[in-house]
């Protein structure tokens, strides 16, 4: 006797359905303002879809098997040993520490510590229940948002909130750590928002790791505002095993001189799709997109960038690399737009790649788009193998194969490590890169 | 004997560059390799160090009695081989102080011995920088990076004094040189001299080896060993050119490989 498979819902339908049975119980239920936000999202979800095939913005992503993980929230958050959580601190950072599992703020996990006067931490569903008003200005509906982001804000659970006053420091940095429990089939909808106001200073480190080999989609956003000379430097870190999938999209908007710093990591994970869009709205911001993808089996990254001059005089720097071995495949899109009157603009941006094996493959697309004539231009990219003379030099020294090779493939992704301000952040992640590339090896003595 | 090469072919992408190599090196020797242009003395150092891309296609080599060319370039070098690359390659990001510290360890290793602590490596290395007289600087910049022609070269024999090969090959690393650097250089070798060790030294110039003196000088040309003397014949090559050489060897003025 076979069982006649069950005809599955279509996702569309199955997600609608779970927003309407869920949308009164979701946080800020109540809230008019909220409530038509995620009403519209969900219409732009059913609207827009997930992209399809062709879509040339997702033709490096396997939307299929983002498809099938893409779930409703789970109810709340599940069980996380305080050990996993320990796991994730940097050697030597003192952070103030704030904990989300499966897409819920865990304050018995969290470790706030004393803020400065000035500065506010909360989780989203805490802000919307105190503070609404001052979060609405930033939870919106971008123009032509693409499914994921839309579902992201039909569903959001919660986040966190930074919002630094004006002139004010937070000098150590706020790291936000994000597990998955054991907890099977949830998806995790979070939003996260950062406020800069005028000359204040930041930094926040995004950490993001599964404690079990769980077979789920986190779907994040982020919006970050920055000020006129606001300072942020943003890390994300992913290190997840094998089985969580990464969609991420994180909107920042730049006033006169501030800085936006961001690193971009992805260590692990099945798929991570990452895409940053930076508007510099202020003459003379400042934006350094890093990022480094470091893969291997059969994991997929694809990042994309969009950075926008709006304004005379502003700076941008983009540096992303990617080391690709087993059959991973990685891919950077970055575009950068010139926008007319944007004189004055200083664009450098470059992506280069390492094939570690014949079936990994790397996809580059540096995109720059022109509109204004005083310009300060340039980009790169590459896709290489690793270099069999210096191969040969460093074995001819005594230094084995396998350690000559994570040498030269460590040389090739340090460069955007070290530019980290963070030492202990940075140390870490070196040893973790070396330990990826070692796979086991003792990797003590390396760097 | 410690290096015995006998009838050694090797071809490169199926072209024949070595054509019949046999040569003898006992312990304590200095060995001289001279020769015209692309005669196949770089491809004699590549072979003996374990480059990839040379096809042995005939002869064999031995040393210390053991199939050296079975051996991966690491395993030659933990057993002492050294080679000084006649175009030493840059690798950035890689420290030089890295580089020596994990050489100088998996040679150790290899020999049974403890590996050096931060502290005594640091104070090992610092002696051997200034026999060679670099700025202790280089240790802490990328492998080669940016070093001018003769710092790589101070480099090669910086990387040569530390590890203290066993067999150390040479080639050009006197090309490029300034007469200063060209005797820091030769003391650098000189101060390895002694009685359980070989040089292999290939060279254009015979000044090289008024500093150091050789036991035996061979002529390489057409990919064979076409005449060997002791150091006098340095002299007369410097004299009179390598034309008379490469016609008592029946082999045209043009001395490179064989067409
Ligand atoms: N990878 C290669 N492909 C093709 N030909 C090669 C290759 N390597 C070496 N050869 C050829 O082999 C010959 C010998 O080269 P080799 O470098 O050994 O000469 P050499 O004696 O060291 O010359 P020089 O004095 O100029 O350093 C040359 O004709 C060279 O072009
Ligand atoms: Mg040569």
């Amino acid at each position: 006797m076979s069982a006649q498979p069950q005809p599955r819902p279509d996702p569309a339908e199955r997600l609608a359905a779970a927003f309407r049975e869920r949308r009164a119980r979701l946080p800020g239920a109540g809230l008019a303002w909220l409530e038509a936000l995620r009403e519209q999202a969900l219409e732009r979800f059913r609207a827009a879809g997930l992209p399809a095939r062709g879509d040339e913005d997702w033709k490096y992503t396997d939307v299929r098997a983002l498809a099938r993980r893409l779930a409703p929230p789970a109810a709340g958050p599940g069980p996380v040993a305080e050990d996993a959580v320990r796991a994730l601190a940097f050697e030597g950072l003192e952070a103030h520490r704030i904990v989300l599992v499966d897409g819920f703020l865990v304050p018995g996990l969290s470790a706030l510590g004393a803020l400065p006067e000035g500065v506010t931490v909360m989780g989203l569903a805490e802000a919307l229940a105190r503070e609404p008003q001052a979060l609405a200005p930033w939870l919106r509906l971008p123009e032509g948002a693409d499914g994921f982001t839309a579902l992201n804000l039909a569903f959001m659970t919660d986040g966190v909130w930074l919002r630094v006053a004006d002139g004010v420091a937070l000098e150590r940095p706020l790291q936000i750590v994000h597990l998955r429990s054991a907890a099977p089939e949830a998806g995790a909808h979070l939003r996260h928002v950062l406020t800069l106001g005028a000359g204040a200073r930041a930094t926040v480190i995004e950490t993001h790791a599964a404690t079990a080999e769980a077979d789920v989609l986190d779907n994040l956003g982020c919006t970050v505002a920055l000020a006129a000379g606001a300072a942020l430097d943003h890390y994300v870190v992913r290190e997840s095993g094998a089985g969580l999938c990464h969609v991420g999209r994180i909107d920042v908007r730049q006033e006169a001189g501030s800085r936006y710093v961001s690193h971009n990591v992805t260590l692990g994970g099945r798929l991570t799709r990452s895409a940053i869009q930076v508007e510099l709205a202020g003459e003379g911001a400042e934006t350094h997109l890093y990022g480094a993808y470091v893969v291997g089996g059969r994991q997929q990254v694809d990042n994309h960038t969009r950075i926008e001059h709006r304004t005379a005089g502003a700076v941008s720097r983009e540096l992303y690399k990617g080391v690709l071995d087993g059959r991973a495949r990685g891919a950077f899109t970055g575009r950068v737009v010139v926008h007319p009157g944007a004189q004055r603009t200083d664009a450098e941006q470059a992506n280069h790649n390492l094939l570690l094996s014949e079936d990994a493959e790397a996809d580059s697309r540096p995109q720059l788009e022109i509109y204004a004539d005083d310009v300060k231009c340039s980009h790169g990219s590459t896709v290489g193998e690793l270099d069999e003379t210096s191969l040969f030099y460093l074995r001819s020294r005594g230094i084995d194969a396998e350690l000559a090779r994570s040498l030269l493939v460590y040389a090739f992704a340090s460069d955007v490590l070290e530019r980290m301000a963070l030492e202990p952040v940075r140390v870490q992640l070196e040893r973790r890169l070396t330990a990826v590339l070692l796979a086991g090896r003792e990797a003590e003595g390396v760097i | 004997m410690l290096l015995e090469i006998r009838n050694l072919h090797v071809s490169v992408e199926g072209k024949p560059i070595l054509r019949g190599i046999d040569l003898a090196v006992d312990a304590g020797e200095v060995h001289a390799i001279m020769g015209p242009n692309g005669s196949g003395k770089s491809t004699l150092a590549n072979v003996l160090a374990g480059r990839e891309g040379y096809e042995v296609t005939e002869g064999e080599v031995l040393y210390k009695g053991r199939n050296l060319l079975e051996m991966a370039p690491e395993e030659r070098a933990r057993e002492g081989v050294f080679l000084a690359f006649q175009y030493p390659v840059e690798i950035p990001g890689v420290s030089n102080v890295y580089l020596l510290k994990a050489a100088v360890n998996a040679v150790r290793k290899h020999r049974g011995l403890p590996e050096l602590d931060a502290m005594d490596f640091l104070k090992l290395v610092k002696e051997k920088i200034r026999l060679v007289r670099m700025d202790e600087q280089f240790l802490y910049r990328s492998v080669n990076e940016g070093f001018s022609g003769g710092e790589k070269k101070r480099n090669e024999v910086l990387q040569m004094t530390v590890l203290e090969p066993t067999l150390a090959i040479l080639d050009e690393t006197d090309s490029g040189l300034d007469i200063d650097a060209l005797r820091i250089v030769s003391e650098g070798v000189n101060s390895l001299r002694s009685p359980e060790r070989a040089f292999l030294v290939v060279t254009h110039y015979q000044r090289l080896l008024d500093y150091i003196v050789p036991d035996k000088v061979h002529v390489l040309a057409g990919g064979r060993i076409v005449r060997s003397g002791d150091r006098t014949l340095a002299l007369e090559l410097e004299k009179r050119g390598y034309g008379w050489v490469l016609e008592e060897a029946g082999l045209g003025a043009g001395a490179g490989p064989a067409a």
